[in-house]
């Protein structure tokens, strides 16, 4: 195997992949698709002030499935020859067998798509030279230092990664793209008499090397420092049910749990989701409208085409409060007898692709985020949250506060110690009560039957009436 | 395997003057097979296979890895790495393993019934299962998912420094997802058994587990506020235990990052809790001879009659703490690099099983599965905060179910508040053992 910079199509011939399909469906079936992809990554991992190590990785191959009826086969190879691409058709044609129908099946001759523009990379990981990178979290990690004394320790991460994907099909489809995504990671320990406390901030974009050229890496390196500090005069957090205002940003994680993952066809369709069978019914409060938009260049989850080779787009799943649609991948729209929505995604060429969200957000407002806390007597403001989790058929679901505050009398007062917040997603929706006019997104790490996969998520200041909070101390 | 570790060794071997090169070299196989109402939904056929390479020279350190099995890819990985370790900053503490002695425990991870298994004997367990779930209780009302997934893994490790070592290991399990239902109430409960062979699985068992979990809530509520006890059920304090193995790495406390640190010798839990990590158990699920940098594995102490013993290291958070490796080098694949890790954390078992704990509880929570782990637990400030459901204990006897409740505490409060340790062992998927567990003095935060 050579490791070239060679577009894609030069990767598998379009002879090849006609001859592939074929061989997949010969047997039987009734769809027959190919992923290929080669992925270039890069990470640096800075831990107490040295530059621990350098990594560097490559990744080639391809993902073959056959649908039969309801049933698939999947298969894949690091072998990107003739040879290795028919072996794992060969192998995914065989359960095709058993799910029975639909054999004989001619694929349509491939016609390529135009090949979505990728968004806009100015500078490509593989332009940069490896120093520059090591330098950056030199340069974070001396900036979260010189926050102040009682930072103990920083880690700090990059990462660059280059996905090149080709998806070709049974239904004659063939197009590509082209992904370039950077990020950062800042953890930095702060010490006190109360004992040790951390703060994390990222910085992520599907971009190349560009974003720190608007997003310095120092100004990520203070913010998670202050918020570590911060934390070192924090009290433990409440404990009970109270007013919840939480703030732009971060908080979309929250709408990507409590509601997002319900929203999945496929837990939809296996009637796993609170949000099943209420397509028009009201499911928030008025003026919550939530939007899946994978086309939202330069958001974390943003595609050109998702991973089964469909166009992204801008997506309404509840609006003015009504559960307007659901989202979509190829399976399960065509079980419906629709289209997908682009909500087809896969970790790899190893994995199946199934529904996933993109970039989910809330949409602004009209309330001026300052009003919204001032005019809250007594409640928790929530400044950044981190990972969460849900279960979609009861939406029940856990969120962890990163940075959180007392409000005291329309005030932001005391730090609070990290706990975590639980609640129901259709209770939380429906007492939704102020939404500001400060729309902000931020990035993630989706994860999903085992698959990880980057996600967007976005939301402006709002207030929840009532949110259970995990802490110790008597609300 | 010879193979892997010819491939593994002639890559060793490029190393030059100075420098040191360590090859780990994989091979997987899986199987998954996921069916529904009767039919498969998915099957995956899955092969993949890589080499990782780590190259040291003056205290740096570089990595790469290839997703690819031959020579050629591999000496590229090794040039990459080679590149890579001149960016490092300089750590006379950096280096590889070097062979240490100690005997690698004795023990068959492998087992050729499951080469051997037919993939028709794969789905009719997986469509079983589903039929046991289906069957078990009339208010089961969805089976969202029942899978079968197996997977026989090899690897070599070679280096510079003369360590060859070979694994390999067999796995299978079987996992179900239950939704059960009563009017407008809806429930989930999850079930699974897991083994080296298709004969270690209980269909019967895991599938009886989604049933009654997924039931027994079935009417539950969101509880009220209290302080209590919360008997932790064994799947619960495995997962608890896979998160204080994080405070017991001594990487993490070499850098001040643990709330452990400085500790050793302090009475840090109550004088019975007894944890110690024991790969070389043949019964535990992460048993294993070699560790990820090729030293043999071994039982480690880690916390004795309450008194805070010793932590886990591999060789460089060993050099970091001036001591030397514990054999706990863990890694995630050949894309990785190895790092500190648990990989048979367990508790000192005590005498009471569950139903006998539960009633010495006059008023606590029978915590049955917890969320939100990750974003809940601090290892570093020691904060613990999860979502619970389970059932309320009421003067020793089990009483209605509870939701959407979290139980808070720290770590370091949890450990001295430990009021009994099960005797019922099981031995789970993952890093923990499981053992039902009582704490007092927990918030649970609800209505």
């Amino acid at each position: 195997m050579t490791l070239t910079d060679s577009p894609l199509a030069d990767l598998v011939e379009t002879e090849v992949l006609e001859r592939v399909l074929h061989e997949a469906l010969r047997r039987g079936g009734d769809f027959a698709e190919i992923f290929a992809e080669d992925r270039a990554s890069c990470g640096i991992f800075l831990d107490d002030g040295k530059v621990e190590e350098l990594s560097s990785g490559r990744d080639r191959g391809a993902g073959i499935r056959v649908i039969s009826n309801e049933t698939t086969g999947f298969a894949h190879t690091a072998d990107l020859s003739e040879k290795g691409l028919l072996q794992a058709a060969e192998a995914a044609a065989a359960v095709a067998r058993e799910g029975g129908g639909g054999g004989g099946v001619r694929q349509a001759a491939l016609s390529r798509q135009t090949p979505a523009p990728r968004t806009g990379v100015k500078k490509l990981p593989s332009s940069i030279p490896k120093s520059a990178k090591v330098e950056l979290l030199l340069r974070a990690d001396d900036a979260a230092r010189s926050t102040g004394g009682a930072i103990t320790q920083v880690s700090a991460g990059y990462g660059d990664s280059r996905r090149r994907i080709l998806v070709a099909n049974s239904g004659g489809l063939l197009t590509a793209d082209d992904r370039v995504r950077t990020q950062v990671r800042l953890t930095c320990v702060a010490s006190g008499d109360g004992g040790l406390q951390t703060g994390f901030q990222t910085l992520a974009f599907t971009l190349g090397h560009e974003i720190f050229d608007d997003h310095p890496v120092e100004e990520v390196a203070e913010r998670a420092a202050q918020r570590a500090i911060a934390k070192l005069t924090a009290r433990p957090a409440p404990s009970g049910v109270l007013p919840v205002v939480i703030k732009s940003g971060s908080g979309g994680f929250l709408f990507h749990e409590a509601c997002g993952h319900g929203l999945e066809a496929d837990h939809v369709l296996k009637d796993s989701s609170v949000y099943a069978g209420r397509l028009g019914q009201v499911v928030a409060s008025r003026g919550v409208t939530l939007v899946d938009d994978g086309s939202l260049a330069p958001q974390w989850g943003s595609l050109a085409i998702d991973d089964e080779g469909r166009p992204t787009q801008r997506n309404v799943l509840i609006e003015d409060g009504v559960l307007s649609d659901y989202m979509w991948d190829y399976l399960r729209a065509r079980k419906e007898g629709r289209t997908s929505s682009g909500n087809g995604r896969r970790q790899s060429y190893q994995d199946l692709p199934m529904v996933r969200m993109t970039n989910t957000f809330l949409l602004a407002g009209e309330e001026d985020p300052d009003e919204i806390v001032s005019q809250t007597p007594n409640g928790v403001y929530v400044a950044q949250l981190g990972g969460g989790q849900v279960n979609t058929a009861t939406g029940d679901f856990v969120f962890g506060m990163t940075e959180a505050y007392l409000i005291e009398n329309g005030r932001i007062t005391a730090p609070l110690r990290n706990a975590n917040l639980i609640g129901n997603g259709p209770d939380v929706l429906s007492k939704i009560d102020a939404i500001g006019n400060d729309l902000e997104m931020c990035s993630g790490t989706c994860g999903k039957d085992g698959q990880s996969v980057p996600v967007g998520c976005g939301q402006p200041t709002l207030r929840v009436t009532g949110i259970t909070i995990g802490g110790t101390a008597g609300a | 395997m010879p193979e892997l570790l010819e491939l593994a060794r002639r890559l060793a071997e490029q190393a030059t003057g100075g420098e040191e090169v360590e090859v780990y070299v994989a091979r997987s196989r899986e199987t998954s097979i996921r069916v529904f109402e009767g039919a498969i939904e998915q099957l995956t056929a899955a092969e993949s296979a890589g080499v990782g390479v780590r190259v040291i020279s003056a205290g740096k350190q570089g990595f790469s890895y290839v997703g690819a099995l031959d020579e050629a890819a591999g000496t590229e990985a090794l040039g990459e790495a080679r590149d890579n370790a001149g960016f490092a900053t300089a750590d006379e503490r950096v280096g590889l393993a070097s062979p240490d002695g100690v005997d690698p425990p004795t023990l068959e991870l492998w087992r050729e019934e499951l080469v051997r298994f037919p993939t028709d004997d794969k789905v009719e367990l997986a469509l079983e299962l589903e039929r046991h779930v289906r069957g078990g209780d009339p208010r089961i009302r969805q089976v969202v998912s029942s899978d079968y997934v197996d997977g026989l893994g090899e690897s070599a490790i070679a280096t510079s420094r003369g360590i060859e070592v070979t694994s390999r290991r067999t796995g299978c399990y079987l996992f179900v997802h239950a939704v059960a239902g009563d009017g407008n109430d809806t429930q989930t409960g999850f079930g699974y058994s897991v083994g080296r062979a298709p004969a270690d699985l209980d269909v019967e068992a895991a599938a009886n587990d989604a049933v009654d979990r997924a039931t027994r809530l079935l009417g539950a509520r969101k509880g009220k506020s209290a302080k209590l006890t919360a008997v932790l059920d064994r799947r619960v304090t495995a997962a608890l235990l896979a998160i204080l193995s994080g405070t017991l790495s001594g990487e993490e406390v070499a850098k001040g990052r643990s709330l452990f640190e400085g500790r050793i010798g302090e009475q840090v839990g109550v004088g019975d809790l007894t944890l110690f990590d024991d790969p070389t158990n043949p019964l535990a699920y992460g048993a294993s001879r070699y560790d990820a940098e090729g030293l043999a594995c071994r039982h480690n102490s880690l916390i004795e009659g309450g008194e805070l013993k010793g932590f886990l290291y591999d060789t460089y958070a060993g050099r970091l703490a001036g001591t030397s490796s514990t054999g706990s080098a863990v890694r995630g694949g050949f894309r990785t690099t190895p790092s500190v890790g648990a990989r048979a954390l367990s508790l000192l078992p005590g005498k009471q099983d569950q139903p006998e704990i539960v009633a010495t509880v006059s008023e606590g929570v029978l915590v049955q599965s917890i969320t939100g782990v990750h974003s809940g637990v601090n290892r570093v400030s020691g904060d613990f905060s999860v979502g619970a459901e389970g059932l309320m204990i009421r003067g020793g006897e089990l009483a209605e179910p509870v939701r959407e409740v979290t139980i808070a505490s720290t770590i370091q409060r949890m450990l001295q508040h430990i009021v009994a340790i099960g005797s019922d062992v099981e031995w789970l998927p993952g890093a923990a053992t499981g053992v039902t567990l009582a704490v007092d003095d927990i918030a649970m935060s609800g209505a």
